[in-house]
């Protein structure tokens, strides 16, 4: 049976999330396509991990190689092109990550296989890929067909599909020696670095203020500082606020930055891009405040305020401030 | 040291109403403003910074209409020596795939130390288009590039992983590196420098000048087609709060009070 392929995502000797769900979608499209689910693990002693992985495929191909221990987009590519010709897959799934964008699309060019990315569905019709695909920042979605070929490469977005803890497979485990040759690598892992905290836990505070784009300037920050302060909370923000400097690093809610569960979060000028609500969604309530009555933020918020931030947080100071008094 | 920048003229829809338009596979287009793509608007300020460091030259390259103009000149006036645009009727539907072709194509003709580009458009999000031509050039690439520190034949960069995490990768030049935003502080551009920068020449490349075939690009060289385009289901909607500033944030203290958060 041809397999279906995923690319098993481990950083610091941890399989990531994003695995196992591409693996419980794998494992839906193999029933339906007559393919086997088969997780590719490459690493340096991570026979455990392949333990964990068969749990939900049916096989699992391990490449175990001192050159795989971190992830190289160089190594993997040739490695997944030596069992692409062996074991034929009809579509190779790899996570939409860091790692995932730095490998798929040119080992989709090397292998001239037609890929789409960022998919958050994945369906096939007569032997061809359809793909459900986000655009404008998550304002449309859009339904793709890729060109008919024999096999597709997708990566696919975090949490798109949910983890099904089933029965566990018991897939085999098949070593496959490492077929790396020995060549000077264009490409070379040196460390992982964690920039220095700021002082700030936001994953720490029952209550986040996140802001985003909406607040407009860096002079703007005080002054949310000083509602944050009144409701007890920290100010956490979404990516472009860290981009520009006007908070630290460790202020990122996010994929890119931290997940926070509070017990409230309140989202200033947040327009709710995917990346931002995947570290916020947890939160016990979520009230948002944004100018677009379309901003996805208000998908995933219980209560929500289309108008300008501007003109609600200085009454909601006040507000928050009488409150404090009535209760001293 | 020789900087080949690709960028991309989209429309800007953070803020702005989507519409689809009656083909029911594009937005409404009309209305919209457009500028260069966040993401390269980064990667072209690197590679200005790098030129200003090392000395060089920055050229800046696009796919696309007439309009594209408008972020070329952009470029130009923050920096870059040439402008190049590439452009044909027939490139009309290339997806990522079918662009990464035809610019791989225009760019072996220029000389070339490094290539920067952003890591992904804000319009199609694919993150591809950086990886692609670097396969296509058969040279190494990285993406997702928050600092970059030349070392003579090779470069140390760090990438921006998940969680918060970087790590520093070395990769050996001429390579492409896709930026992430923030890599640093993009320049506000005089009003002086605008003007100088509508003087410049963009040199104009089409199918025939770069050697290519019709199959090779637009929706015929591509590996993806859109079928349809629609609004995002809505899964859950927040219960909206109304009426004016002073209600909402009444409305939004007793949430609080009841929910035992003040």
């Amino acid at each position: 049976m041809r397999p279906i392929l995923v690319l098993a995502e481990h950083r610091q000797g941890q399989i990531r999330d994003v695995t196992f769900e591409m693996l419980t979608k794998a494992k839906e499209l193999s029933q339906k396509t007559s393919t086997e689910s088969t997780a590719v693990l490459l690493g340096k002693d991570v026979k455990p991990q392949a333990k964990s992985l068969s749990d939900y495929a049916s096989r699992v191909l391990l490449v175990e190689d001192a050159r795989l221990e971190n992830f190289n987009a160089e190594a993997y590519q040739s490695v997944l092109s030596k069992l692409f010709d062996e074991y034929k897959p009809l579509l190779t799934m790899i996570g939409h990550t860091a790692f995932g964008v730095d490998l798929a699309p040119g080992l989709a060019v090397k292998l001239n296989l037609p890929l789409a990315t960022d998919c958050v569905g994945l369906e096939f019709e007569n032997e061809t890929l359809t793909v459900t695909r986000q655009m404008y920042g998550g304002k449309v979605n859009v339904t793709a067909t890729l060109r008919k070929a024999e096999s597709y490469i997708a990566t696919i977005r975090q949490a798109a599909f949910p983890v099904k803890r089933e029965a566990p497979v018991g897939g085999q485990i098949i070593e496959v020696i490492s077929p790396l040759a020995e060549e000077t690598p264009r490409k070379r892992f040196i460390q992982y670095v964690l920039p220095p905290p700021s002082g700030v836990d936001i994953t720490a505070s029952e209550i986040l203020v996140g802001v985003g784009r909406g607040i407009k300037d860096a002079s703007n920050i005080p002054t949310l500082e000083e509602l944050a302060k009144n409701l007890g909370a920290a100010l956490a923000c979404s990516r472009p606020i860290v981009d520009k400097g006007w908070l630290p690093n460790d202020r990122q809610v996010g994929s890119s930055g931290k997940t926070v569960r509070p017990k409230l979060y309140l989202a200033l000028g947040i327009s709710g891009a995917f990346q931002h609500v995947l570290g916020m969604k947890s939160s016990d309530l979520i009230i948002a405040v944004n100018k677009d009555p379309k901003a996805p933020i208000f998908g995933v918020a219980d209560y929500g305020v289309v108008d300008d931030l501007f003109k609600i947080v200085p009454p909601l100071k006040d507000k928050i401030n009488e409150l404090k008094a009535q209760k001293a | 040291m020789d900087i080949i920048v690709c960028v991309k003229h989209v429309p800007e829809t953070t803020e702005a109403d989507i519409k689809i338009d009656s083909t029911g596979k594009r937005i409404e287009k009309s209305g919209l403003v457009f500028d260069i793509n966040e993401w390269d608007d980064y990667a072209l300020e690197e590679a200005v910074r790098l030129k200003e460091k090392f000395g060089g030259t920055v050229t800046a390259i696009t796919l696309g209409s007439e309009d594209s103009d408008a972020t070329l000149r952009k470029c130009l006036a923050r920096g870059a020596d040439t402008a190049v645009r590439l452009s044909d009727p027939k490139f009309e539907g290339s997806d990522c795939y079918a662009t990464a072709k035809i610019l791989s194509r225009a760019i072996k003709s220029l000389p070339f130390n490094l290539i920067l580009t952003g890591a992904q458009a804000d319009d199609d999000g694919y993150a591809a288009m950086g990886t692609m031509l670097a396969e296509l050039l058969e040279i190494p690439h990285s993406t997702m590039v928050k600092k970059i520190e030349l070392t003579g034949e090779t470069v140390k960069l760090n990438r921006e992983l998940e969680g918060g995490l970087e790590e520093i990768v070395e990769v050996k030049l001429p390579a492409v590196l896709a930026v992430q935003t923030g890599i640093n502080e993009p320049r506000y551009v005089s009003i002086m420098g605008t003007r100088k920068a509508m003087q410049k020449e963009i040199k104009v490349l089409g199918l025939a000048e770069l050697g290519l075939t019709e199959n090779e690009v637009g929706e015929t060289g591509s590996w993806i087609k859109i079928e349809k385009m629609y609004l995002p289901p809505v899964e859950k909607q927040a219960e909206f709060l109304k009426g004016s500033p002073e209600e909402i944030a009444r409305k939004i203290a007793e949430i609080l009070k009841t929910k035992g958060l003040m």
